[in-house]
């Protein structure tokens, strides 16, 4: 009888670097942000996602690491030997609670965690910059690049913002792209990093760079096919389940009353985990742990949405 | 790739654009009539759409230039050939400013409103065409025509411009120099401007007659740009004999030993970039010049590009040479209708007789240029965004590191270089690096190529050894037009900063401007008298930020619109009695400060530059 050698996981080298003033070691390959969350030190994040390969794009997990002329993001940088890093400087607060103005004077963050709390920290105050905009439906799928457009006239009192109605245009789920701080996840999850379905992609440019179809077409005329894997990623609620978005405008949505049960998808032989959230004795999302070896937190339209048959849906 | 097409489909005029570029289609998979093999076995996958996707913008550039705008039966098909997801396609054609999702009258005319096209009037133009012909992007009576607002077009030195394009099935793109209400109207009117000035026009020192300073313009005006026997006859190819002569790495000592910084904006040391590539195991390696040349008041490359295209051309191949890159692009930005022309002609000879190819020169090595158009996007000329923009991708920029040398276009080690950098190397290697040296200052080698604009007696491309002062470079150009009284010079672009009438005798080396404050940049000296309104003209600057950043990362795409807003209220304070001026400073201080420490790339780094310059040493809001 032969027998099978055991693999042995080649061991994975340490890195020794400096973390405002104390010595840290970490696993090679890790980002800074790792070493600082191990270190206990909380740096914010917003575009960061467990399961997608960082796009640092909204730069609120900035640090600054010594002999870099600009700070860094701790999200998506690796750490190197000697690295000095700052997680707390000047220039660091000053760009954190900047990061939270911009972002909250031009998104409504009322869905997306934690965002109270840390402009509370960094002292943001997101309404220096004047009144918020509103706009019609459609109004930022027609911006082309390049075409400056000048506020209505005269009102200089005006902050732009990406709003816009919520898209309702399938029974499944809501785009409320005025919520969207344009994180890349949900394309990302859409396309080659999990579903390979390419159903959305970030389109226009600047300011009016948004999540798109092509040609800004509904949903059902798009490739969609309702996995809802971009709503997994979604950090900030722009995407949600009908259901949720619906008692969320009616009120009736209170997390504080949920409870949370993992169980495996029935419908076929992959196995999938999933958490089912109940309030009032009725399920009312379905979500698989972004941790899960099988899912990463990925579903299939029946494990997400076909809930529906195990009791009657509440009324919306 | 498994795609979802929804039901639009190209007409036979689109279809047979796209197919004039890419072939007829082999599959039914591929937009084709459906064949008896196309139900068995795959048609290549992944690896295959990958290859294709550089087809990507070439491809929409064909749909646009025969039909103006890109329908989205045309996106489906453009898509079908090269298996590119629509949403991804969509993406990629609305990130550019000039292709159309929207029906588009065939002839747009683009009327640069940008820095020096302003400080020549060009606000008065567009107040005129929006009362005779309607506002920007309103088709006229007969639909044929429309206008828009465009940024700087890189012919500043002829300013106020505007460029016509038309598309069709003899597509055609000319520049309206100098633009008047006049001449605008009748390109709207599809009449064909007056054909443009000769390239040496743009040289003031040529002109004059003073051609012994010239080095990298020496040619210019002078060769035959459409003969490559010309070009020999004036020294064309000898610096590519003399490099092989050389070797790779005698080449690359002569280019480390001339000191030569990058003159696309960022100074970095030309050598050792040369040096990373050629070192670097991992092959293929390639080479991109950027001749994006969009920082407005910048026409330097353009006018090298006209005027000396196979001077390009050689330098790109001993670059090739030394740094083991068979295939180079010329990223062009798309508003150089005559540089392309030229490019392509010279391309198109080069290759016929031996120059580039398999066999350059029957010097036993091989290497090839390929002529790649942009589409209205100063940020593709990021190093970064250019590499996205060649892929098919978004031109957005890339994260750093890696850098261009390690992982640049198609993740393989990149060089990048600005045109005006690439032919320094034709003087360093004749003449040997520590020849060239001695031209400039010891930190600053070499001779530069500054772009007189704005309110100039005589506009112009000047090329003077690093060292000069700004004074004396603002003499030979005959000082402030008609007389005028000097109020401020934009040294460096909108990405650089504003140098005062006491400021003049900063030497103009990389150092000397780092010393003053400011920055060379893309060698803009850009004059404003007191006939340019500062105000207006410092939220032009805004407004271009605004318009070309990528969007990417929140501080750039949130910060570029704060800061115009700020502005625009500062602007108008008088009429805003709510608000204290005094916020929107710590407004525009603030969001500066973000900008720069923050951002992902240069644009967002360098935005507020101009702005808070402005303030700060012009005081234009105290
Ligand atoms: C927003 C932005 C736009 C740029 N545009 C150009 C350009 O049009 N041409 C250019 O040569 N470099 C441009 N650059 C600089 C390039 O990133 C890069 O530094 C340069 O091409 C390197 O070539 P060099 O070393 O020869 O200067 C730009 C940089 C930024 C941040
Ligand atoms: S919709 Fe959500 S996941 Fe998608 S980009 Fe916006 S915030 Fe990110
Ligand atoms: S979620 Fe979909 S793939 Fe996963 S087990 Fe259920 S049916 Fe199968
Ligand atoms: S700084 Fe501006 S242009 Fe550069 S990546 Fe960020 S958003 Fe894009
Ligand atoms: S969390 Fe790191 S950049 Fe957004
Ligand atoms: S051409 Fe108008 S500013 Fe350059």
């Amino acid at each position: 009888m032969s027998s099978t050698p055991v693999a042995l996981r080649a061991p994975v080298r340490k890195v020794e670097l400096t973390v405002d003033g104390e010595t840290v070691k970490v696993p090679e390959g890790s980002t800074i942000l790792d070493a600082c969350r191990r270190e206990g030190h909380e740096i914010p994040t917003l575009c960061f996602g467990p399961t997608i390969t960082p796009k640092n794009a909204c730069r609120v997990c900035m640090v600054e690491v010594e002999g870099a002329r600009v700070l860094v993001p701790s999200c998506s940088r690796t750490v190197e030997p000697g690295m000095v890093v700052h997680t707390a400087s000047d220039r660091v607060k000053h760009s954190r609670r900047m990061v939270l103005e911009l972002l909250g004077s031009s998104v409504d963050l009322s869905t997306t965690a934690n965002v109270e709390r840390w402009n509370h920290e960094y002292r943001a105050d997101p309404g220096r910059f004047g009144r918020p905009s509103f706009s019609d439906a459609g109004v930022r799928d027609a911006a082309q690049a390049g075409h400056h457009h000048l506020p209505p006239a005269g009102d200089h009192a005006i902050a732009e913002t990406v709003h816009q109605p919520a898209t309702v245009d399938n029974d499944l789920y809501v785009r409320d792209y005025a919520k969207c701080i344009l994180c890349y996840q949900c394309v990302d999850a859409c396309g080659e990093q999990w579903q390979n379905t390419f159903a959305i992609g970030v389109a226009g440019r600047g300011f009016d760079a948004r999540i798109s179809t092509e040609f800004a077409l509904g949903l059902p005329d798009s490739a969609c096919v309702y996995c809802g894997n971009c709503i997994a990623v979604c950090p900030t609620g722009a995407l949600m389940p009908s259901i949720e978005f619906d008692m969320r405008l009616a009120g009736t949505w209170d997390a504080s009353r949920q409870t949370a049960t993992d169980t495996i998808c029935p419908y076929c032989g992959v196995g999938c985990n999933l958490t089912l959230h109940v309030q009032d004795n009725t399920i009312v999302k379905v979500t698989s742990p972004a941790d899960h070896d099988i899912t990463s937190g990925n579903l299939c339209i029946k494990g997400r949405f076909g809930f529906g048959h195990v009791q009657p849906r509440p009324a919306p | 790739m498994d795609l979802h097409f929804h039901d639009a489909r190209a007409t036979p005029v689109e279809q047979a654009a796209v197919d004039a570029l890419l072939g007829p289609p082999v599959t039914g998979w591929a937009g084709g009539e459906r064949n008896a093999t196309d139900r068995h076995g795959s048609t290549g996958g992944a690896d295959r759409a990958r290859a294709q996707r550089p087809h990507l913008l070439p491809a929409l550039h064909a749909v646009n230039d025969r039909v103006g705008w890109i329908s989205p039966g045309a996106l489906n098909y453009v898509c079908q050939r090269l298996s590119v997801p629509p949403a991804e396609a969509y993406g990629v054609m609305t990130f550019y400013a000039l292709f159309s999702p929207t029906p588009r009258p065939p002839r747009v005319v683009h009327v640069c409103t940008d820095l020096a096209c302003l400080a020549a009037g060009a606000s008065a133009i567009e107040r005129e065409l929006t009362d005779t012909i309607g506002p920007a992007g309103a088709p006229t009576a007969d639909g044929t025509a429309t206008w828009h607002r465009s940024p700087c077009l890189g012919v500043c030195e002829r300013a106020p411009a505007a460029l016509v394009i038309e598309a069709g099935s003899a597509p055609r793109a000319a520049t309206v120099c100098p633009a008047s209400p006049e001449t605008v109207a009748a390109a709207v009117r599809g009449e064909p401007p007056a054909p443009e000035v000769r390239s040496i026009a743009a040289i003031p020192q040529a002109v004059r007659g003073d051609r012994d300073s010239l080095v990298l313009l020496r040619r210019v005006g002078v060769v035959d740009p459409a003969s490559l026997d010309d070009y020999r006859s004036h020294g064309g190819y000898e610096a590519l004999r003399r490099a092989i002569a050389l070797g790779a790495t005698g080449v690359i000592r002569e280019v480390t030993d001339s000191r030569l910084l990058g003159r696309g904006g960022a100074a970095f040391p030309a050598g050792r970039k040369w040096e990373a590539v050629a070192r670097n195991p991992v092959r293929p390696h390639w080479l991109v010049c950027n001749a994006d040349e969009s920082e407005p008041g910048t026409f330097k490359d353009r006018v090298l590009l006209e005027g000396d295209p196979f001077a390009v051309i050689e330098a790109m191949t001993i670059a090739g040479y030394a740094t083991g890159c068979h295939t180079g692009y010329i990223y062009l930005r798309g508003e150089y209708p005559r540089a392309r022309q030229r490019l392509e002609g010279a391309v198109a000879e080069a290759r016929q007789r031996g120059f580039l190819g398999d066999d350059v020169m029957g010097m036993g090595f091989r290497f090839d240029v390929e002529l790649f158009r942009g589409a209205g996007a100063y940020i593709c000329g990021e190093e970064t965004a250019i590499f996205n923009s060649i892929e098919g991708l978004r031109g957005e920029p890339r994260n750093k590191p890696p850098f261009p040398v390690d992982e640049g276009l198609f993740g393989q080690p990149t060089l990048v270089n600005n045109v005006e950098t690439l032919v320094n190397v034709l003087p360093i290697v004749l003449g040997g690096g520590p020849a060239y040296a001695t031209i400039g200052t010891d930190g600053s080698t070499g001779t530069k190529l500054f772009c007189l604009s704005g309110r100039v007696a005589s506009p112009g491309v000047y090329e003077v050894p690093f060292g000069i002062t700004l004074r004396e470079l603002l003499d030979m150009a005959g000082g402030v037009a008609d007389g005028g009284v000097l109020r401020a010079v934009l040294l460096g672009g909108a990405a650089g900063g504003f140098v005062t009438p006491d400021g003049l005798d900063v030497p103009l080396t990389f150092e000397g401007a780092r010393a003053a404050a400011t920055t060379l940049g893309s060698g803009v000296v850009l004059v404003l008298d007191d006939t340019v309104d500062l105000v207006e003209f410092v939220l032009r600057i805004a407004e271009f930020f605004r318009d070309e950043s990528c969007g990417q990362c929140v501080p750039c795409r949130v910060g570029t619109v704060r800061q115009e807003e700020a502005l625009r209220r500062l602007a108008n304070l008088g009429a805003d009695a709510g608000r204290r001026g005094g916020d929107d400073i710590a407004i525009l201080a603030d969001v500066a400060q973000v900008m720069r420490d923050a951002s992902i790339c240069g644009l967002g780094h360098t935005a507020a530059n101009a702005v808070e310059s402005a303030i700060e040493r012009l005081g234009v809001f105290s």
